[in-house]
């Protein structure tokens, strides 16, 4: 089965291929593409499954499934089109078809009134292709196919709705940021060529501990450039800004690509190279302290938005970092488990969010008013009209607030861990730690904000919309049960020995950074009693975060947008995310256009290029053709002397 | 001077001015019964070089027939007669000053005498006797063969091809000038 | 005398008639006149011809034979030509034919 991994990845590519061809044929068949669609998933989980079990009782840890040589350039440059099946790719592999399967499910209630169902799946199926190709990559540009191609299904799917053009402006931010990091991921590429000559990442793990010292330039660069790459596709500082926009695209979009998925593969990359970052201690601390801030200011926007997708875009942000955090500390094992129970946690609340969303979309619509039904303050009181969604989203808050025993608990709490274990080798991660906690508060204040403006309170859009209000169909809460199941159990795949559990994700991914481990020093082991104080902290912080938030926005009066005051002081700053994306835009983006304005379009194009170059050309053959033209005048007479001249010229060398 | 060379420079004066009239006339029949003074002046040099029979088919074919067919067409299109527009004068001063230097450029060609030629051919220092170089034909076999067997030899035999094509050419002409002259075929 | 001294006049001389051949095509307007000048030219070249011909045997005289033919084919093609113009344009002046103009 290990060999016929590949199935895995042909089964969504067929429902693309479908779902587009009937896109453009039958776009009004939603049955057809619904089963398909849906299918190829459950399709793909079932293959990810059995490839799961059968690497779970082999003796062999990692499979490469050759499947056909790709650029047999060289002796020193082969690349295969290889998939490589290890511990890493197959829970990769789970999680991908797994939680989108799901979303491919909710999709089908969530978009069935929209007119570009058909194209929808066929892109959804189509990222799903992308991102295994992503994960089961074994080598660097097969990888970067996926790593490409995700951020193309990412641009499609912010920009689905098209016709509103800060739909499409979202799409090219995502993807112009993506590029940034694309190029780090390039040029990292090249050097690792350059210096190994090799790109598989077996390979790259083996020679670069043979030919790179540990704290050496090279390594440095290689692990900076590709850590680049991952603040791009992962949305760290300071490429972040482009994932709050793409909450522009559909709802299940950004609960599979925005949230559980796409974003995350800047982790994977990270722990799938792990042993080029080991091997420059500097770029390992570079990636705690980015994901460590990215953590705290991401959170402390969060604190401020009213957009419940802002909202929830922003805790994905600190999420990330959480992830990134844990990767710096080489908690590798923890980052990847963090990142499987954001999957969870995130993805229901994206999709219960969805829900919500739909719902204040149709009551709204109903009621022919025009307020925003993403705006929470037009929101409240909403747990009486949508009891599942609320507890379902309850649960998902509890879990990513750091309560236990919800998953998010144990993987957050392995993550601080590991930075403040660390922090007895570098003062820097003490204070990675400290922020962490910090963000862990502030992430359970908005969450809990996030929930009582939502669910608590009086129903703030209008009494004739309130009646309208009622719960989504069983196909889009049967997929938040399930993953609100997964959310409740999924500490239990990696359960830490004080909770009585044996850390079995932590031995499952350890051949996979067992090269990499070598490079660093085991992560210190931290008093029981100290350890004890981290738990209670975090708990704490969880608790405290939670009461706080709910208190404070029950008992603060809420107004409805157009009724809301000038926000003052700190909270403007946050509201408006620190101005970045303005500064952003002074200093990049209106240069940028300077540029390409004035010196590259209206110097270069318009006036060397078009004026000179085409233009000139064209005239120059104009002006010597106009030159031919007078000869042809039709006399013959003329035509006559011109031959006389031509022959008295030939004579007068010939006669001597 | 001998009487040769008298009579040679009598038919070439005829020659050069009959040329000089031939395209000076502004009526062109004129012109055309100028022409064929000068065919019947170069038939005389031809006679003198020792080509008879060329001089014959000269004034057969060419006095005979081809300016006969000028005049036909000339007459045939009843042109009226335009004198010299002497408004032009730039074109006859053009054309004149590019023939001169044509002129100028062909005038070493009096220098050429046989001996010249036979040097340059032979490609040997000093004075070559040319006839040695160009050896005389046999003179008896020349009176036996006659004027016309003597160009007949090698027109039926070492140029038998080219004649044969030449018929080919002809007959290509006379299609030809059929298609073309005929208003309907 | 020997005929073969008068090869420098009649070089000469055929080069005078080519000469006025070149003159009368550059100069007249007329396309008879001018067809007419082409044939000059044609005589003076047989006249170098048979110049020759003393020399390096009866070849040039057969030269001079072809030349004819040749001649004598395109006055017939090219008077027919004429012919065709004049009814086209009711005019052989070169002047007014013109249609080659680009």
């Amino acid at each position: 089965m290990i060999q016929l991994v590949w199935l895995a990845v042909l089964f969504p590519l067929l429902g693309a291929v479908i779902n587009a061809a009937l896109a453009f044929r039958r776009p009004m068949a939603k049955t057809a593409v619904s089963i398909v669609g849906v299918g190829v998933m459950a399709a793909a989980f079932a293959v990810a499954l059995a490839v799961f079990r059968e690497l779970q009782q082999s003796p062999v840890a990692s499979y490469s499934v050759v499947l056909w040589h790709w650029m047999p350039v060289t002796d020193r440059l082969s690349i295969d089109l290889a998939f490589q099946v290890d511990h890493l790719s197959s829970v990769m592999l789970l999680v991908i078809t797994g939680v989108g399967g799901l979303i491919h499910l909710f999709s089908v209630g969530y978009m069935r009134s929209d007119p570009g169902y058909a194209r929808y799946f066929a892109y959804l199926n189509l990222f799903i292709v992308f991102m295994l190709v992503l994960v089961l990559g074994a080598s660097l540009p097969v990888s970067f196919i996926g790593w490409e191609g995700v951020g193309l299904c990412s641009y499609l799917l912010i920009g689905f709705w098209y016709e509103v053009d800060a739909n499409s402006n979202a799409g090219k931010k995502a993807f112009l940021a993506n590029r940034i990091g694309d190029f780090g991921v390039l040029i990292a590429m090249f050097l690792i060529w350059w210096s190994l000559g090799t790109l598989d990442f077996t390979g790259i793990m083996m020679q670069g501990g043979a030919h790179w010292s540990r704290g050496s330039t090279m390594p440095l660069l290689v692990a900076l450039f590709l850590f680049l790459g991952c603040t791009g596709k992962s949305a760290q500082i300071p490429l972040y800004v482009w994932l709050p926009d793409a909450m522009a695209g559909p709802t299940p979009v950004s609960a599979l690509i925005h949230a559980a998925t796409m974003v995350t593969a800047g982790v994977f990359l990270v722990v799938r190279t792990a042993a080029v970052f080991t091997l420059a201690p500097v770029a390992l601390e570079v990636v705690a302290v980015v994901g460590a801030l990215t953590a705290f200011f991401a959170a402390t926007i969060g604190l401020r938005q009213y957009d419940i997708k802002k909202v929830l875009a922003y805790s994905t942000v600190s999420q990330l970092g959480y992830m990134f955090l844990g990767v710096g500390t080489t908690a590798f094992a923890s980052g990847i488990f963090h990142l499987i129970t954001h999957a969870f946690f995130k993805a229901l609340l994206f999709l219960g969010a969805g829900s919500v969303i739909h719902a204040m979309h149709h009551a709204l619509h109903h009621a022919h008013s025009h307020a925003d039904p993403q705006d929470m303050r037009n929101m409240g009181g909403l747990r009486r009209a949508m009891p599942w969604t609320f507890a379902l989203m309850g649960i998902a808050t509890l879990a990513i607030a750091g309560v236990p025993p919800f998953a998010g608990f144990f993987s957050k709490d392995e993550i601080l861990g590991a930075a403040f274990a660390r922090g007895s080798e570098h003062p820097i991660y003490y204070v990675c730690w400290a922020l962490g906690l910090a963000a862990a508060l502030m992430t359970a204040f908005y969450m809990s904000r996030l929930v009582a403006m939502t669910f608590f309170g009086k129903y703030r859009g209008g009494e004739k919309s309130a009646e309208h209000l009622h719960e989504a169909p069983w196909v889009m809460t049967g997929p938040l049960v399930i993953l609100a199941i997964l959310t409740i159990g999924g500490g239990l795949i990696n359960l830490p020995h004080f909770a009585g559990g044996s850390s079995w994700l932590e031995h499952w991914l350890a051949p996979v950074v067992q090269v990499a481990m070598m490079m660093v020093t085991p992560t210190p082991e931290i008093p029981s009693g100290m350890e004890t104080t981290l738990i209670a902290l975090a708990i704490v912080a969880a608790v405290t975060g939670l009461v706080g938030g709910y208190v404070l926005t029950t008992r603060s009066s809420i107004v409805t947008p157009e009724h809301a005051p000038e926000e003052r002081g700190i909270w403007s700053l946050l509201y408006h995310k620190y101005y970045v994306d303005e500064v952003y835009h002074r200093l990049i983006v209106d240069p940028t256009m300077w540029l390409s304005r004035r010196a590259l379009w209206q110097t270069v194009d318009a006036f060397l290029i078009d004026r000179i170059g085409v233009g000139g050309t064209a005239r120059l053959a104009e002006g010597l053709g106009w030159l031919g033209s007078r000869l042809q005048n039709g006399q013959v007479a003329f035509y006559v002397t011109m031959f006389a001249v031509g022959a008295v010229l030939i004579l007068r060398t010939l006669v001597r | 001077m001998n009487v040769t060379a008298v009579v040679f420079y009598v038919f070439a004066a005829w020659a050069v001015a009959s040329a000089l009239l031939c395209i000076t006339r502004s009526n062109a029949l004129t012109s055309a019964l100028w022409l064929v003074s000068t065919m019947f002046a170069l038939a005389a040099i031809f006679v003198i070089l020792n080509a008879q029979f060329i001089a014959a088919i000269q004034v057969l074919v060419y006095a005979g027939a081809v300016m006969v067919l000028f005049l036909f067409v000339i007459m045939l299109l009843n042109l009226e007669v335009v004198p010299h527009d002497w408004k032009r004068w730039p074109v006859w001063m053009l054309g004149l000053g590019l023939a001169a230097v044509l002129g100028a450029t062909l005038l070493p060609l009096r220098n050429y005498t046989s001996d010249r030629l036979a040097r340059e051919i032979s490609n040997l220092p000093g004075a070559v006797n040319s006839n040695l170089v160009f050896p005389r034909e046999d003179s008896a076999l020349a009176v036996a063969q006659g004027a016309v067997g003597h160009i007949a030899q090698p027109l039926f035999q070492a140029y038998l091809i080219p004649f044969e094509i030449t018929s080919v050419l002809l007959l290509v002409a006379v299609i030809g000038a059929v298609v073309l002259a005929k208003r309907k075929l | 005398m020997d005929t073969r001294l008068l090869l420098g006049p009649t070089l000469v001389v055929s080069a005078i008639l080519f000469v006025l051949g070149v003159a009368g095509v550059l100069v007249r307007r007329n396309a008879i006149v001018v067809f007419m000048c082409v044939e000059l030219m044609l005589n003076a070249v047989n006249l170098t011809f048979i110049a020759f011909a003393q020399l390096h045997g009866v070849s040039g005289q057969i030269m001079v034979f072809f030349v004819m033919t040749v001649a004598a084919a395109e006055a017939a093609v090219g008077l027919a030509i004429i012919l065709a113009i004049f009814r086209h344009t009711q005019s052989v002046d070169l002047a007014h034919i013109n249609l080659l103009k680009g």
